[in-house]
């Protein structure tokens, strides 16, 4: 049987969600079996690749390089799951949204007991506005809120994936 | 005289309620499940929420059941897919008006508005957030306003008035520029007429009311010790 090639993605999150897609523990074994691991923060590959069958995203879109990933990893995904509050309504991440950038910037920065401006400038991605769920940007297939959702509602999720049936995360998983 | 009694049909059963009583209660003393969230039995109703409404014959509007008088004849439908896509966008924009961040709300797990969403499955909001910048009033020496949790439904307004007897709080302002305010628009710590006896904090259905002291996921509010008491003070009689 051919597998199901699965990535994960952490974006603008704490990687709540990844533990508790670890937290699932010997359900791996069987997943595994069922499932290549092609991407993600759990795996080595460097570059998302081509002709992914499912990802499981964590993580709001803060910054222009989560922009680009996001953009890129839809181009090449077939099922795109929104994992976990930040990626489904931008959730802590979000709590930034009402402050322009340049003034929490400023703030965190700038304003610190040294006063001195410790801005990095070099090899950090520009902030966007705000901080927002995946659905602003691209098309999202399934959406599992949930900070973080639990193991058992993520390992439902996939199971039903890898066997054809469609999610019914409906009342299973509640924000927060 | 003795309220005429009316037979009414809910979801096709047929069910006896009187003169003056609401769809609400009609369909609550029959057993059947209306969501509401503005509602709290022992206050005075409002409709402001529009979790509640109902399909009624003889009109296309929906109606809400908390406020609408039952009349003899009538023939209610407590749920159908229209209603229950309505009522997933009451709860959807409930969301996207303030900042409701449920992971690090005192009241989550406690939350009415959170247990309402999941209950209505809504896994996620189709409307753009509107991330606005709400204050929290920390003034009060026992319990906490935070704006962000608000959604207006009055029951702090309507506990406080109706069974404290104070009448602290009322709602400023129209539309999306709504705020509930204490006394004359002052910091809750100085308005006077606050008793502190706390029964807006038990009566609010989320986090914007809360007692200070109280972290993520730590307050459980006692609606049913509101409810009862105010049924007790016959407030509606």
């Amino acid at each position: 049987m051919k597998k199901v090639r699965l990535a994960t993605v952490w974006l603008d999150g704490c990687s709540g969600c990844h533990m508790s897609l670890l937290d699932i523990d010997a359900g791996i074994l069987a997943l595994a079996q069922q499932a290549d691991i092609v991407y993600g923060p759990l795996v080595d590959a460097q570059e998302f690749p081509e002709n992914v069958d499912i990802t499981l995203v964590e993580g709001a879109v803060s910054s222009q390089d989560d922009l680009n990933r996001i953009q890129k990893i839809r181009g090449r995904t077939r099922v795109l799951v929104a994992l976990g509050d930040c990626a489904v309504t931008g959730n802590v991440p979000a709590m930034r949204n009402s402050i322009p950038v340049s003034r929490l910037l400023q703030r965190v920065y700038g304003e610190g007991p040294t006063g001195k401006l410790t801005m990095p400038t070099d090899g950090v991605p520009q902030l966007l506005p705000q901080a927002c769920p995946l659905h602003d940007y691209v098309h999202v297939d399934v959406h599992v809120p949930g900070c973080p959702p639990s193991s058992k509602a993520i390992l439902a999720l996939v199971q039903d994936f890898l066997s054809g049936r469609k999610p019914e995360i409906g009342s299973t998983v509640k924000f927060g | 005289m003795p309220a005429k009694v009316f037979s009414i049909r809910i979801d096709g059963e047929l069910v006896k309620a009187t003169e003056g009583q609401t769809i609400l209660e009609a369909a609550r003393a029959a057993g059947k499940y209306i969501p509401t969230l503005c509602y709290m039995e022992g206050l005075s109703a409002v409709g402001a929420c529009r979790l509640c409404i109902v399909q009624a014959s003889g009109t296309d509007r929906l109606l809400p059941a908390c406020t609408t008088p039952v009349q003899d004849g009538m023939s209610v439908t407590t749920n159908s897919p229209r209603l229950a896509e309505y009522r997933r966008i009451a709860v959807e924009l409930l969301l996207v008006e303030r900042n409701h961040i449920c992971s690090v709300c005192v009241s989550n797990g406690h939350c009415e508005l959170q247990a309402m969403a999941q209950s209505l499955g809504v896994t996620h909001v189709r409307y753009p957030y509107n991330y606005p910048s709400l204050p929290v009033d920390m003034s009060h020496e026992r319990f906490v306003l935070d704006h962000n949790r608000c959604i207006l439904c009055t029951r702090c307004v309507r506990v406080c008035a109706e069974v404290e007897g104070a009448h602290v709080w009322e709602i400023t302002s129209r539309g999306i520029q709504a705020r509930l305010v204490s006394d004359l628009n002052q910091a809750w710590g100085d308005a006077r007429s606050c008793t502190s006896c706390g029964k807006c904090v038990q009566a609010c259905p989320t986090g914007a009311l809360a007692e200070k002291g109280r972290s993520v996921e730590e307050m459980e509010k006692r609606c049913d010790h509101i409810s009862a008491l105010a049924m007790r003070r016959g407030v509606l009689a």
